[in-house]
């Protein structure tokens, strides 16, 4: 799966979290990704650079790894 | 039985509890109050004579023949027009009666022509049974004197013809317009014997004026004044069979009148709780698409898709779709494979092809047509109230004092229910009409029509849904509004807090956003405060009822990037206000296709099982592993755009579609036409060669509604039966091809009715455990939950509670979209439908509909017309970061400047060529509404367009099989 297009869908889904404050949007960012991403869009995610992700996303990620 | 018409009362059934008794004809009879004499006669089993009611409409009074006595009320009063009253002894033959009634009706005949033989009503009509009922006999004005025959019928509309010689002017074509439609093109001009009917101004003919090809009038008609080509041309049926329409999510049961396996037409079913006896263009009408010449009933297949198709057996088709999908999925996995259930097939066959996928491809990528449009309903009220569903039926608008209509256009999407919704917006019976407010960036036809006016139509800038709603919130909140006794009690109040903390905030007034959505603050603020109080002053509503307002949105709210915030945020004002859990209120998602809520009740997501219960979830998927005896894959699938980036990076490679035109229907078309072609086999199970069809392997020809038995659910959880009134042209109902597909691969499959699939379906999903199709029968429809607790099916949801418990509030941020406007593309497109097409136009441009609407238009308001030098017709291209297309212009204020509009019911015009790949933020939902264009003038289509209409042809090439010796 094309990198850009999931770095954008998962940043996409952390902004519309962020107004719960970062921990918080991070945290639902993480399970919304869990419920409704396909295993290799997951994997590809968890793949990238973190650094080429955003702060949200990126702590996402950790989440979701951990 | 033979062929009977469906029993007339005469007039509407009154609602009253209290009931009254009476004699007629010295038999008692109890009804309720309000009731007409006639239609207490009629219920008794009587049948007294009429010309001018119809139960369907009001009581008029006019034609005089439904005269009775009654004990001490002098004269003879008319029936249809005088109420029932406790101890009334009502006479309905007397000598009296008979005299008079065979006066009125010996005018009506000689001024009426006597070709009952050969006329078009012959045996079916009411003029004629009047006749016989009165004991006419003879004329004896004679029939020399000036009358009305030999006049010219108008034959302008394609589906019915008005023949003015055989006309009573009773009216009840006009008051069937005005009442059940809701749209007064007819009227009668002139007076006394120069009466007429007339349809629009002078000079117009059915075509030409508003009328809308309804079919009210025509089923009103009382004798062949208004009556079916169709009849005309074959005859009488011979039977009806009631079934549901394959169209929109209104759902509305029809009367298939049939002879032999000839539809000869469709008549709305008066019992039918979604449509009332009511009908639209589409579903009245336009069925002739299922015998369409461009109706494909041979399998097809190809190696590759630049070559022509070759039609096969069924067989070979089965075996080499199979061998393809077993090749595939040995050599990639079985996520390589997936499926797309249809909207438009039944709950039946969309839950065949869904268990297809898990349990024989094996993988949870299948996905349904919802992900375009209403998937952001699903998670934004299972989120906030704990079920994926509008929580009304459609009776419930009659109770509605205040309707809010958000990104919907029901008059063109929904029409009946728009009819509806339109009689509770005009005065009736002294009663004021409901309030209106309407927040679209179009004016649409609801904000100005016969007798009604929108309060406040909002026309925000598109992609400023969640804006407006939050700027409506603060409003309700600050002005202090809100409902916090039913908050309390309902919702999780701590939840609540932050979200008013959150919509109190100043940079949420109406006033800060103002620049944004470009609404006018007070306007917003007045919008805010009807809808909040319902128009109810404070010191006014303590101590009455507390006024109803219930909001209906479409696709407007869900086809953008923040589709899923703008749903629960409609969730958080309704919750916020207390409209929620009675008669009269509610958040109401109007659906587009027929079925898209059974298709999303039977599990079409890629993460979640039928009952909307996730995938993840242990118990449920080891229920369905038992019954299924399968492991299924715990993770979630892809979802439709997912499907087709996997495609282009080689993880994806087989697709089975059923009933589904991805290539037209989804957004960014180029990139849609790579991911299909990236896959190697394609299978399009449909019943034309649509545009999908260009880039598929296989082609398994589908069947009609009018084919096959099983259910559809429409946009109130209303469950309905469809009946097979005709053998499938195919050779098979949808769910045998499933089933077929799924033996090929050796899965065993021995359902042998579809009531067998609906049986497993309520096996499984606890708020389908109550259906059956035995217990339809019986119901005729039930709405789900249908289980223990609820039985006989559940009107309206979240009664006594919400279904997740307590109501949640959701803060939703306003995240503007990515998708901007500047200098090269200062105009935002947003795109729509028109009352006569149907989605992709499939089904619709196969029929005479095509002559409301036989092209896409752009419209375009006056001053960015003129600022380009573009007249309405002139083509224009279209064009957006995404790719371009041409089409003609309408230049119209109806769209606000910098904004333009379209429809997507062709494909030579592929409106999704321009728009993008934006899509909400939780469900992939495309954002189809909000696209930066620019508009220059053209000379004619584009070259995309040639080079299409080229690769079309070519995709269509068939090699036929040799005829059987």
């Amino acid at each position: 799966m094309e990198i850009e297009r999931l770095r954008y869908m998962a940043d996409q889904i952390a902004r519309n979290f962020a107004a719960q404050g970062e921990a918080e949007a991070a945290e639902a960012t993480a399970e919304h990704i869990r419920l409704f991403w396909d295993p290799r869009m997951k994997a590809a995610l968890l793949a990238d650079d973190r650094s080429a992700l955003s702060p949200v996303v990126a702590r996402a990620v950790d989440l979701l790894e951990g | 039985m033979g062929f009977e018409r469906q029993a007339d009362f005469g007039t509407p059934e009154s609602g009253s509890a209290e009931q009254v008794r009476l004699t007629i004809d010295g038999r008692a009879v109890t009804v309720p109050a309000g009731t007409s004499v006639m239609r207490a006669a009629s219920l008794a089993g009587g049948a007294i004579p009429k010309l001018c009611a119809t139960d369907n409409l009001e009581a008029f009074g006019s034609c005089r023949l439904c005269l009775v006595e009654i004990e001490g009320v002098k004269g003879t009063p008319a029936s249809c027009t005088t109420p029932v009253a406790a101890g009334m002894a009502v006479h309905t033959q007397t000598p009296r009666l008979e005299k008079l009634r065979r006066g009125v009706m010996e005018l009506y005949i000689s001024d009426h022509p006597l070709d009952c033989l050969t006329c078009s009503a012959n045996n079916d009509c009411e003029l004629q049974d009047q006749a016989a009922a009165v004991g006419l006999r003879d004329v004896r004005y004679g029939y020399a004197g000036e009358n009305h025959l030999g006049q010219k019928p108008d034959l302008s509309n394609p589906y019915f013809l008005f023949a003015p010689d055989k006309c009573i002017v009773c009216s009840r074509c006009v008051r069937a317009c005005d009442e059940v439609q809701g749209t007064f093109a007819l009227s009668v001009a002139g007076r006394g014997f120069a009466s007429k009917i007339t349809a629009g101004q002078a000079g117009d003919s059915f075509l030409t004026s508003d009328c809308v090809s309804c079919g009210a009038c025509v089923q009103a008609c009382p004798t062949s004044a208004l009556i079916e080509k169709s009849v005309k041309a074959i005859g009488k049926p011979e039977r009806s069979v009631i079934t549901t329409c394959a169209y929109c999510g209104v759902g509305c049961t029809f009367r298939a009148e049939m002879r032999g396996e000839q539809l000869v037409r469709m008549v709305p079913w008066k019992d039918g709780k979604a449509n009332r006896g009511h009908s639209c263009v589409k579903g009245r009408f336009a069925w002739g698409y299922a015998h369409h010449k461009d109706r494909v009933t041979a399998p097809m297949i190809r190696e590759t898709i630049d070559q022509p198709w070759r039609e096969v057996s069924w067989d070979e088709a089965l075996a080499f779709t199979a061998g393809r999908l077993n090749a595939i999925k040995a050599q990639y996995g079985a996520r390589a494979l997936g499926g797309i259930t249809s909207s438009r097939c039944t709950n039946e066959e969309t839950f065949l092809v869904q268990k297809l996928v898990r349990a024989g491809f094996g993988s949870n990528n299948v996905d349904t047509c919802a992900r375009v449009c209403h998937s952001p309903t699903g998670y934004g009220l299972k989120t906030t109230f704990g079920t994926s569903a509008g929580t009304q039926d459609f009776d419930s608008v009659m109770q509605a004092d205040v309707i809010l209509v958000i990104g919907a256009n029901p008059t063109d999407a929904h029409p009946v229910f728009a009819s509806r919704m339109k009689r509770r917006l005009r005065p009736s019976n002294g009663k004021p009409g409901a309030k209106l407010i309407v927040i679209d960036p179009r004016r649409i036809d609801l904000v100005r029509s016969p007798h009604i006016q929108a309060e406040h139509h909002l026309a925000l800038q598109p992609g400023t849904n969640v804006a407006v709603l939050t700027a409506m919130a603060h409003v309700v909140v600050t002005e202090g509004l809100a409902d916090e006794a039913f908050i309390r009690e309902r919702c999780d109040w701590d939840e609540y807090q932050d979200w008013a903390r959150f919509v109190a905030d100043e940079r949420h007034s109406p006033e800060a956003l103002e620049p944004v959505t470009r609404v006018p603050a007070a306007e917003l603020r007045a919008a805010a405060r009807l809808y909040a109080t319902g128009g109810q002053s404070r010191s006014a509503a303590a101590g009455t009822r507390k006024a109803n307002s219930a909001i209906y949105y479409g696709l407007g709210v869900t086809e953008h990037s923040q589709g899923s915030s703008t749903v629960m945020a409609i969730a958080n004002l309704a919750m916020a206000t207390g409209n929620i859990g009675r008669p009269g209120v509610g958040v109401n998602p109007l659906r587009g296709q027929n079925n898209v809520q059974g298709a999303c009740d039977m599990g079409s997501f890629p993460h979640e099982l039928a009952g909307y219960r996730h995938i993840s979830d242990q118990a449920t998927r080891t229920l369905f592993e038992q019954d299924w005896g399968v492991a299924l894959d715990p993770e979630p699938g892809l979802r439709i755009p997912n499907m087709l980036d996997a495609a282009l990076d080689g993880s994806f490679r087989a697709l089975y579609v059923q009933g589904e035109d991805i290539l037209q229907s989804d957004p960014n078309t180029h990139h849609v036409a790579a991911g299909l072609a990236a896959m190697e086999c394609v299978i399009v199970h449909d019943l034309f060669l649509n545009e999908t069809a260009n880039y598929a392997h296989v082609f398994l020809p589908g069947s009609t509604f009018l084919e096959k038995n099983g259910t559809f659910t429409n946009a109130e959880r209303r469950i309905q039966l469809v009946r097979k009134v005709m053998e499938p042209a195919n050779g098979m109902e949808d769910w045998e091809v499933t089933q077929a597909l799924a033996n090929a691969m050796g899965l065993g499959w021995t359902y042998s009715h579809p009531s067998e699939i609906m049986d497993e379906i309520a096996r499984l999903t606890p708020s389908f455990a109550g259906v059956s199709h035995a217990r339809l029968e019986e119901a005729g429809s039930l709405q789900w939950p249908v289980n223990a607790a609820t039985p006989d099916g559940s009107p309206i949801m979240h009664v006594d509670g919400f279904v997740r418990g307590k109501g949640k509030f959701v803060v939703t941020d306003y995240v503007p979209t990515d998708e901007k406007t500047g200098p090269r593309y200062p105009l935002l497109l947003t795109t729509g439908r028109i009352l006569s097409q149907y989605n992709v136009g499939a089904q619709t441009r196969r029929t005479a509909n095509a002559l409301w609407h036989s092209e896409d238009v752009l419209e375009i308001h006056p001053t960015d017309a003129e600022n380009r030098g573009i007249r309405s017709g002139d083509w224009v291209r279209l064009a957006s970061r995404t790719g371009e297309t041409a089409l003609r212009a309408e230049v119209t204020d109806r769209v606000a400047p910098g904004v333009v509009y379209t429809t997507f019911h062709h494909p030579e015009t592929q409106a999704n060529v321009v728009t993008t790949e934006y899509s909400d933020w939780a469900t992939n939902c495309p954002e189809y509404k909000v696209t930066a264009v620019q508009v220059a003038p053209s000379n004619g289509p584009s070259h995309w367009q040639e080079d299409y209409a080229e690769l079309t042809a070519r995709s269509r090439r068939v090699i036929h099989a040799e005829p059987a010796e």
